[in-house]
């Protein structure tokens, strides 16, 4: 009975699951092209009430009245840096999930490298630290080794 | 202790950096419009709907354009503030009532009061997405030449009236 009643169960929230994806609206688009086109751009953008959120998965209110008014624009043939651009404009560059690459989003889009670069250089410092360090112990006990053989001859005689 | 220093440095450099990044609020999106002359409009008032406001019959005057709506929590924080400022004339308030149903919105005015000298009646949402908004309340400070000026985002505090907004008000009606 257990079985059947947790059978049942998960094949009801499999079935209610398809209403957790109904939030977004559907948008009729001429052809394929405008579609991906809007579909790239609600991916690109972000949603500015929950900031962590691109415009396809937020459910905000701002979101869905921006959505529309992106597919709005498509429909009305506008291209996809006039669409940017007027979101740009009204939002500032924070609405872009790719941050432009300008004198104040330098260290933004260099930071990592800059990081990685040191990290390669103190990485290489310590490696080599390291290689010297065992010479020196290598040439130590070698050293001693010598020492030995020479006592055992000094012995010997 | 030299064998301390670098961690020590690096742990110090990491707690000055995360103590900024928290004094920081990433909800105040710095604005596009800062600088630059209002978005233009025409919108029905919402007490007078065939008579047309626009931001230029402004021109001449400092004024503050504040976003508000009937379902806005936090409009009703900063109501009781822009009712006071509303009383001592020191500046005119325009509002935008965003997205809001026209007798919703007459409804909660009649409630707590009216501090607008006219609301303009943004039903879709248009005019909101032309000036950038996206957390209700803003409030914005237009100059004497149409030039939007300053933008604070969320209910306006106690703080940010006497310390941001009255003082800028009061340098823009000094000039020219």
């Amino acid at each position: 009975m257990n079985i059947k009643f947790y059978s049942l169960l998960f094949i009801g929230l499999l079935v209610l699951s398809g209403k957790l994806f109904a939030g977004v609206e559907i948008q009729r688009f001429e052809n394929a092209q405008q579609q991906q086109q809007y579909k790239k751009l609600i991916d690109e953008l972000r949603c500015l009430v929950c900031q962590n959120q691109n415009l396809a998965d937020s459910d905000a209110e701002l979101a869905q009245d921006l959505r529309k008014k992106v597919a709005d624009m498509i429909v009305s043939n506008k291209s996809e840096d006039e669409i940017i651009d007027y979101m740009v404009a009204r939002y500032g560059d924070f609405v872009l999930y790719r941050p432009p690459f300008k004198l104040q989003t330098l260290l933004l889009w260099l930071g990592p490298f800059l990081i990685l670069v040191v990290a390669v250089l103190v990485l290489v410092k310590n490696i080599r630290a390291q290689q010297a360090k065992e010479k020196i112990t290598v040439a130590s006990a070698q050293k001693e080794k010598a020492r030995q053989i020479l006592e055992q001859k000094e012995g010997e005689k | 202790m030299n064998r301390f220093a670098l961690p020590l440095g690096i742990f110090t450099l990491l707690v000055v950096l995360l103590a900024i990044g928290l004094s920081l609020d990433p909800r105040e999106v710095p604005s596009p419009f800062i600088g630059k002359p209002t978005p233009v409009f025409s919108l029905p008032a919402l007490y007078q709907p065939d008579q047309q406001f626009s931001p230029q019959q402004l021109e001449g005057k400092v004024w503050l354009f504040n976003v508000w709506a009937s379902w806005c929590v936090s409009c009703r924080q900063e109501h009781p503030l822009l009712m006071q400022l509303s009383k001592q004339n020191l500046v005119p308030i325009y509002g935008l009532n965003y997205k809001d149903e026209s007798n919703d919105a007459k409804q909660w005015l009649q409630q707590w009061g009216n501090p607008y000298q006219l609301s303009a009646h943004d039903l879709t949402g248009s005019v909101g997405i032309d000036w950038g908004v996206y957390g209700v309340p803003e409030t914005f400070v237009v100059d004497k030449a149409g030039v939007v000026r300053h933008k604070h985002i969320g209910p306006v505090t106690v703080d940010a009236l006497e310390n941001e907004l009255l003082p800028l008000v009061k340098k823009l009606q000094a000039e020219g």
